[in-house]
This record gives structure tokens, C-alpha cells and sequence, in this order.
């Protein structure tokens, strides 16, 4: 069979150097999310790339935002947010230095809490459109995931 | 379409969770495992899936210690200690203690592949749902024809939404759900179709793939069809609108005003303080508009045909600049300069002071001056009304997920500086720490402190506001006999022209000390929480500008109107504005410049401190707000466009008066205006139908309520249906494997 022609894509490490990813700490995420190499390295090629910056741009819909915040924040790829991701999510958010970082009591709390607010089917995780209707609460969101070049 | 769903349980596809509505071409590829086994699963049969259990059955048994695992490939809680997480979602509240459960990982394929959580990653599943958005959309833009139009044969449900004939709709065909969503796209108006395009969460070439596809079975079908030539005309005049409103805005966005300074700013400060100066930059293209706009429909005709000036004018000396008044007094600057007649350029270039046009043989080139100011100045509030935007984000339904909200969109993803990301994620700390311990354990006396620290500190900002209000007051009463004394002296001293900046100055000093004031009262109040400490400083900040406001408007409306001896006050305030916005601006730059490089090198040197200027919000944008509040028009009797009248209406009357004059066809049109804008019985039928749409909206917003609360409970019920349908199939599959784990004891036994 004849092997088509591969179009090229950057290693996630030279992504990783784009000042407007270097100290962003969803930035692995980002890339993952975007890639659609077969060797599921975070690598992207150019039309990754473009759907990329048409996600984080300002004219992608709240829908479209939403969704891939969604699975940004979905760390182990299953399709819900379940207290890991949202543990992850939490260390993520406060970094990595050990003053800011949450206790277990007070992360096993706030998770509890989270889940409280958010989880309408109570299932114990928070699904793509709970995640939607907790975010169209907020009318910052649109405007601050953005990334701009 | 009712699908026949498969309940029995040794069926095998329901077995290997295969009854999916999923295209499984899945893009990730954690959790990939399970997700492979299921694409690559197509057609088993019954030995391979015995022998699947078998090898499911060997690999839990081997793992009998390792903790269970409350969703699929959750590795990472497997690492915690065993108890502990049984009690995870435990006893608190009523979460129910089922999720802890064991699941075997036929039970966990069927989890995995549930259609809420698949929406979450796999394009099928995206494909899927917006087929079915896209069938809502047809059937509620589609007219419901009567249902005797139909054959008995339709189904009751479709019947009459056109589905009959949508070929490929038809069950039974075997159509990707791909092609069925290209279909709808196609049959959905142009405007629909490219709403729904931008707003699926696929990758752009899947979309224009998608967009190909909709618009080349379009292209089949509408050549067929004749089209006729006028709508065609309004079809190429909106393409042609369209086109160029697109032309204009990408050479807006090519001018690249300022795209380089507001990318630095929101990297380094984020997103509300880039809102800031966005504000500015909407600012500045406003005034500049209102500038073209009055400049040459007011300023220019007025400047071409200039009225006759009463007194003798001044000599233009270099104080001018800076009090608006002598030489500037009778320009266009000020609103008592404008005449109230029409004007007309005559070919003897005579214009009558007077209300009628006298001693021009043509009525070529006439310019109503009244009515040009009235019109501009209220297009310009029109469009500045129009400018704010509400609402966007007033939610009907209760609002008590803040910890959620804050957790899932405080990231500001501008943010790029590195210093900059510490600072916001120890914010987010903070407010995280803050939310979750909302019931802090002060003791009484602790609690009783901080209040009083509280109060003590609005006394200092209250007082403070106070007493510089009442000293404003004063002062502007004793400036104010002072000038007049000034002013009636024949000839007029450089001394006296200054004195007409002394309350500027002292308006403009206090509006600098003042908030400094109440930003030491903050420090000392040490607040837990940035977002309650920056609406304290706004409300601070705003109550000290408004009440300055409150007393220089009080001091103009009484003290200066009601001076007889001023024969224009309409032209002394607007020179009081022109010194009072001037000296605002020179104060800001002596500050910016002085006051923040002098305190920069002072803590360097002195304190010893590394201080990086931080940009204080509140203050600036209600200095912004204070510099651009217009100030109201009253008529007065002997200047400006609208003496003689009571009130600027009466302008648009005298104009329909004329013209009912000249051209007695036009009465109808004169009576039809009087009745609508005097006669108050239409001002109250006006107002009484507004408030009934009010009403009617209340209403429909209490029903929206409602509905909300309803389906929040019944989402609640499915959730329960959910968890006692995935018990069953657990249990049903314990009872299964029990018999099967006796048979290979035995046998491994013999």
C-alpha cells in the first residue's frame, strides 16, 4: 500500500516554547487536546495549530470554548470531570509552589463542594453540559480564554 | 426515530457495550484501552466474548487488593490507601454511597460509552448531537401544515414537518449520521447554517469539509430553479453589503491601533485591567465621531456665516488657553455664539437677527440652526445609549455555584508573564481558601474588632468626603462674588482671569489626595478578598465623585442661572467645564509623571524596595466616566440656538408651523405632529402599552423559572434511573461470573 505523504508537525517541546504557552500550566494539556498525531505525543501539525488559535480566538462561540475547556480539564480523557480531574484541575490553578498549594482536608472539601454545586445528576462527576451550564454563569469566560498571538 | 433498544443482557453487543449511537473514531487516546477494544469489537461472537470475560474474570482475581475504581482508568486514585476512599463522597450529604462501588470493566465499557460522557470526546459523538440540534432547528423553522393535508399512513409525530420526503431521513436506509447532518445543514437557511457551523466544536477542516459538502448539494438544487429577478437584485445587494461591511472591518483590524501595547498590558495584568484601556480605546473612537459629527453639522455652517458680534472682543492674550474665557468667550466653542435663526447664504450675504427670513430673494442654501443643534445633540445621546450593553449575562435561574464558577473560569488564559501567573495563582488560592471556609472561626472579640476597625475607617472616607464638599461649596460661593467683582470692572487683569482657575485647581487637588486617602483606610482595613476590597475602593471613589459633581452642579444651576447680571450662562459653564476638564488632565500628567516617578525612586533608594507599578481600576476608570459626563441644555432667554422658546421642542414646532405656512398641503402632516408630541392622551396610551410588554415579560420570565426548577429535579430522577440501571447490570453480572468462577475452581481443582 502506498504511504501517504505525512503533513509535518512540531514536537510539543518546540510548541511548549511559544511565550504564550511557556507559563501557562494547562499548556501539555493544550497540546494534547489539539493533537491528532497518531503517536499521541502532543505533537501538532498545522492545521492543529489553526484549530488551536480558532478555539482560544475571539470569534469562537461559547459553545466551541466551553467544549474544549472541557476536555482540557478532562486529564485522563474519559469523557467526565470526576474528582481526580478536578484535583489536578485545583493544583493546576493554585501552582506549584508548596505555600499555595491546598491541604488534603481543605482539597477533599472543596471537591465536595464542587461537586455539590455542579453535579445535577449527582453521579459523583460533572459531565459536558453540567460543565456548560455551570459556565454560562460566568460572563468572563468568553473573555478570558482567549489567547491571542 | 425510536430505535429498538436491545434489554436483553446476554445479547453480546450489549454485553460489550457497543449500543452506542457513536461514530467511534475517537481523537485521544488515554483511556484508549477500552475505547480500542470497543472500536475494534464489531460483530463478535458469543465464544470470543466468553473468552473475554474469562480474561476479565483471571485479571480481577489477580488484582483482588488493588482499591476499586470509581470510573474507568482512574490509576491515580488507585494509589491512595485502601478505606479512606470508600468514604470519598460518603455521609456528608446525600450523595449516594453507591458510586464507591466495585465495578467489573464490563460494567465500566458500558460507563465509558454512555452518551453524556462520549459527547465529552469523540467527534461521532459530536456529529450525533449536532444532527440532532439540526433536526430541532428544521422542525421549529418549518410552519406546522393542517394535519389534513397528510396521508393516515404518516406517523403522528412527523406528520406534517416534511419528513415524509426527505428521502434520506427515511429509517431503514443505511446513511452515515455524517450525511444525514450534511443534509440538514443543507436544508437549513443560509444564516442557520452558518450559525450552526461555527458554533460545532470540530476541527476546521472538518467544518469546511461539512460547509463543501452543504453548499455543493445546494448548488444541485437551486440551479434547477428559476429565481426571480428582483429578489436576485436583493440577493446581490446583500452579498454586496456583506462584502464590504467584512472589507471594512478587516482593514480596522489591519490599522493594528495600539494591538501591540494591549497585548503587553494583558499579558502582564490581565484581562480586567485590558478592559480598562479597551474602554479608552471605545472612548476615544466615540469622541472622535461626536467631533466629526457636531464639527461639521454645527460648528462649520455657524463658523462660514458668522452672526454679528454685540461687544467689542478682547485681545487674545496667552491665559486664554488655560480659562476658556476673553478671546474664546464669543467663538464656537460655546453655545451662546450660535444663532437661532435660519441661515442662508444670499448672494448680499445679509442675514436678519430676526425670527423670519427677510431680504433674500431665493431660498436656496438655508440652514435651520435651532433644529440642526436639536437633531445632533440627540442622535449623539441616542448613540451613546446605544453604546452600553446589558444584560448579557442576567441569569434567571438561582446563582449559588460560585466556588464552581470560580474554579472553572478564573484561569485568565492572556496572562503571560511568569511573575504575573504566580501572582494570579496565588489569588486563586486565596479566593479558593476563602469560599471553602466561609464560616471562619472568629472568636467574639476578634469579630468585634474588625468591625470597629470597619467603622472607623468609612468615618475617615465619609468625613473626608464631607468636609471637601462643603469646603467646595464655599469656596466656589466666595470665588464666585470675587470674579463677579472682576468682571465688572471696565478693564479686566491678568489676576482677574487667573482667579477664574482657583476652583478647578481645588477640585482637581482633591480629586487626587483624596483617593490616596481611602487607599491607606483599605490598608489599614486589611481586607481577606481582592474583589470586596476593589468594590469598596469603587464605591469610595464614587460617592467622593459624585457628590463633587452634586455641589458644582448645585453651584451652577443657583448660584450662576439665577446671576441677572450674567447675560449668558450657558457660555460661562461651558468655560467652567473647558478649565475644569483641562486642569483634570494637567494634574494626571504632573501625577503620572512626577508624583509615580518621585514615590518609584523613593522606595528604591529609601526603603529599599523593588516596587513594580500597580494600576489602580477603580480610580481611573471613574476619572474616565467624570471627563466625559455631558452637561444638560436649558434654554435661556437672550443666547444660544434656543432663545425665545421654552423649550428645545418648541423648535421642531416652529419648524412644522413654517412649513404648514408655506405649503398648506402639508396641514395634515402639522396636525398629525401636534397631536402626537402635545396631546398627553397618546403619551399615556404610549406608556400604558410599554408597561403591559413589561408585564408580559415578567411573566414569561416567572414561567421560565419554574420550568427550570422542574427539569433540575427531573435530571435528578434520570441520575437516580442511571445508578440503579448500572447497579442491575453490575449484579447481573456478579451473578454471572459466580457460576463461571465455580466452574474453572473446578476445574483447576481436578
Amino acid at each position: 500500500m502506498r504511504k501517504t505523504i505525512k503533513t509535518p508537525e512540531v514536537p510539543m517541546d518546540r510548541i511548549l516554547t511559544l511565550p504564550e504557552l511557556k507559563s501557562n500550566p494547562f499548556r501539555k494539556r493544550i497540546c494534547h487536546v489539539f493533537s491528532t498525531s497518531e503517536h499521541k505525543d502532543g505533537s501538532l501539525t498545522f492545521e492543529d495549530f489553526l484549530d488551536l488559535l480558532s478555539a482560544f480566538s475571539d470569534s469562537a462561540t461559547l459553545e466551541i470554548k466551553s467544549h474544549y475547556a472541557f476536555r482540557i480539564f478532562d486529564f485522563d480523557d474519559d469523557g467526565t470531570l470526576d474528582g481526580g480531574d478536578l484535583e489536578k484541575l485545583v493544583n493546576c490553578l493554585t501552582g506549584e509552589t508548596d505555600d499555595t498549594r491546598l491541604t488534603a482536608e481543605e482539597m477533599r472539601q472543596l471537591i465536595s463542594n464542587i461537586l455539590e454545586e455542579s453535579d445535577i445528576d449527582k453521579d459523583g462527576t460533572v459531565n459536558l453540559s453540567e460543565f456548560q451550564h455551570v459556565i454560562s454563569r460566568s460572563p468572563d469566560f468568553v473573555s478570558s480564554f482567549k489567547i491571542v498571538l | 426515530m425510536a430505535r429498538n433498544v436491545n434489554f436483553d443482557l446476554s445479547h453480546p453487543l450489549m454485553e460489550a457495550g457497543l449500543e452506542s449511537p457513536v461514530d467511534e473514531e475517537v481523537v485521544h487516546d488515554s483511556f484508549h484501552q477500552l475505547i480500542a477494544e470497543q472500536s475494534r469489537n464489531d460483530g463478535l461472537s458469543d465464544a470470543f466474548e466468553l473468552q473475554r470475560l474469562q480474561r476479565d474474570l483471571e485479571e480481577e482475581e489477580r488484582q483482588d487488593d488493588v482499591p476499586y475504581l470509581s470510573s474507568p482508568g482512574h490509576e491515580f486514585r488507585g494509589n491512595r490507601p485502601g478505606r479512606r476512599d470508600v468514604e470519598w463522597y460518603d455521609g456528608e450529604r446525600h450523595v449516594d454511597p453507591i458510586i464507591g462501588e466495585r465495578w467489573s470493566s464490563a460494567t465500566l465499557k458500558v460507563l465509558s460509552s454512555m452518551p453524556s460522557r462520549t459527547i465529552g470526546r469523540s467527534r461521532g459523538a459530536i456529529i450525533s448531537q449536532y444532527y440532532n440540534r439540526t433536526m430541532q432547528l428544521r422542525r421549529r423553522r418549518q410552519s406546522r401544515p393542517s394535519i389534513r393535508d397528510f396521508s393516515h399512513s404518516a406517523r403522528p409525530s412527523i406528520r406534517g414537518y416534511g419528513m415524509e420526503v426527505d428521502g434520506t431521513d427515511a429509517e431503514g436506509t443505511e446513511v452515515s449520521k455524517r450525511e444525514r447532518l450534511v443534509n440538514n445543514l443543507q436544508n437549513l437557511s443560509a444564516s442557520d447554517r452558518v450559525r450552526m457551523l461555527r458554533a460545532m466544536p470540530l476541527s476546521v477542516a472538518e467544518k469546511s469539509e461539512l460547509r463543501r459538502l452543504a453548499l455543493q448539494k445546494e448548488k444541485r438544487t437551486i440551479t434547477g430553479s428559476k429565481i426571480p429577478c428582483c429578489s436576485r437584485l436583493k440577493y446581490y445587494i446583500i452579498i454586496a453589503f456583506r462584502q464590504s461591511w467584512y472589507s471594512w472591518l478587516s482593514f480596522m483590524h489591519s490599522l493594528q491601533l495600539w494591538q501591540v501595547a494591549l497585548k503587553r498590558v494583558s499579558g502582564r495584568f490581565g484581562t480586567g485591567v485590558l478592559s480598562y484601556f479597551l474602554f479608552l480605546k471605545t472612548l476615544l473612537f466615540f469622541n472622535v465621531f461626536l467631533f466629526l459629527v457636531t464639527g461639521s453639522f454645527l460648528v462649520l455652517p455657524q463658523a462660514v456665516h458668522p452672526p454679528e458680534l454685540a461687544a467689542k472682543r478682547p485681545s487674545f492674550s496667552g491665559l486664554e488657553l488655560l480659562t476658556g474665557a476673553g478671546y474664546f468667550s464669543d467663538t464656537v466653542m460655546y453655545y451662546g455664539y450660535y444663532s437661532n435663526y435660519t441661515l442662508q447664504s444670499c448672494r448680499d450675504n445679509v442675514s436678519m437677527p430676526n425670527g423670519t427670513s427677510m431680504g433674500c430673494a431665493s431660498k436656496q442654501n438655508s440652514y435651520n440652526m435651532p433644529l440642526a443643534y436639536f437633531f445632533t445633540i440627540g442622535v449623539s445621546f441616542f448613540i451613546t445609549s446605544c453604546q452600553s450593553r446589558f444584560g448579557q449575562s442576567f441569569r434567571i435561574d438561582k446563582s449559588h455555584s460560585i466556588l464552581a464558577v470560580k474554579v472553572f473560569c478564573s484561569w485568565d488564559f492572556k496572562v503571560i508573564k511568569r511573575t504575573s501567573v504566580k501572582l494570579m495563582s496565588e489569588n486563586i488560592c486565596t479566593q479558593l481558601r476563602e469560599v471553602n471556609h466561609k464560616d471562619a472561626n472568629n472568636t467574639a472579640c476578634q469579630k468585634l474588632w474588625r468591625l470597629m476597625i470597619h467603622g472607623l475607617a468609612w468615618v475617615i472616607c465619609i468625613g473626608s468626603t464631607i468636609g471637601c464638599v462643603l469646603g467646595i461649596y464655599y469656596f466656589s460661593d466666595y470665588m464666585h462674588k470675587s470674579i463677579y467683582e472682576g468682571l465688572q470692572k471696565k478693564t479686566t487683569t491678568l489676576l482677574d482671569e487667573a482667579r477664574l482657575l482657583a476652583l478647578p485647581v481645588l477640585v482637581s487637588l482633591i480629586n487626587l489626595l483624596l483617593p490616596g486617602l481611602f487607599n491607606l483606610a483599605a490598608w489599614m482595613e486589611d481586607y481577606d478578598s481582592p474583589s470586596v476590597c476593589a468594590y469598596v475602593a469603587i464605591a469610595r471613589n464614587l460617592m467622593l465623585k459624585v457628590s463633587v459633581l452634586g455641589v458644582l452642579c448645585n453651584h451652577w444651576l443657583l448660584n450662576v442661572t439665577a446671576d441677572s447680571k450674567l447675560t449668558c450662562w450657558e457660555s460661562f459653564v461651558g468655560q467652567e467645564l473647558y478649565r475644569f476638564l483641562l486642569m483634570e488632565f494637567i494634574f494626571t500628567l504632573l501625577d503620572t509623571l512626577f508624583g509615580e516617578l518621585l514615590w518609584r525612586l523613593f522606595s528604591e533608594r529609601v526603603l529599599k524596595r523593588r516596587r513594580k507599578p500597580v494600576f489602580d481600576i477603580a480610580r481611573n476608570v471613574l476619572e474616565l466616566i467624570y471627563g466625559q459626563t455631558l452637561a444638560c441644555i436649558k434654554p435661556s432667554t437672550t443666547c444660544g440656538p434656543f432663545r425665545e422658546l421654552k423649550t428645545m421642542f418648541q423648535a421642531g414646532k416652529r419648524w412644522v408651523e413654517e412649513l404648514e405656512k408655506d405649503n398648506p398641503n402639508l396641514s395634515l402632516l402639522a396636525r398629525a405632529h401636534s397631536y402626537l408630541v402635545e396631546n398627553p392622551f397618546f403619551l399615556f396610551v404610549g406608556a400604558g402599552i410599554f408597561l403591559i410588554v413589561i408585564y408580559f415579560h415578567y411573566q414569561v420570565v416567572d414561567g421560565q423559572r419554574k420550568i427550570i426548577n422542574l427539569l433540575q429535579e427531573q435530571i435528578e430522577n434520570e441520575g437516580e434511573d442511571k445508578k440503579f440501571l448500572i447497579t442491575r447490570l453490575q449484579s447481573i453480572h456478579e451473578q454471572k461470573r459466580t457460576p463461571a468462577r465455580r466452574l474453572t475452581s473446578q476445574d483447576s481443582g481436578c
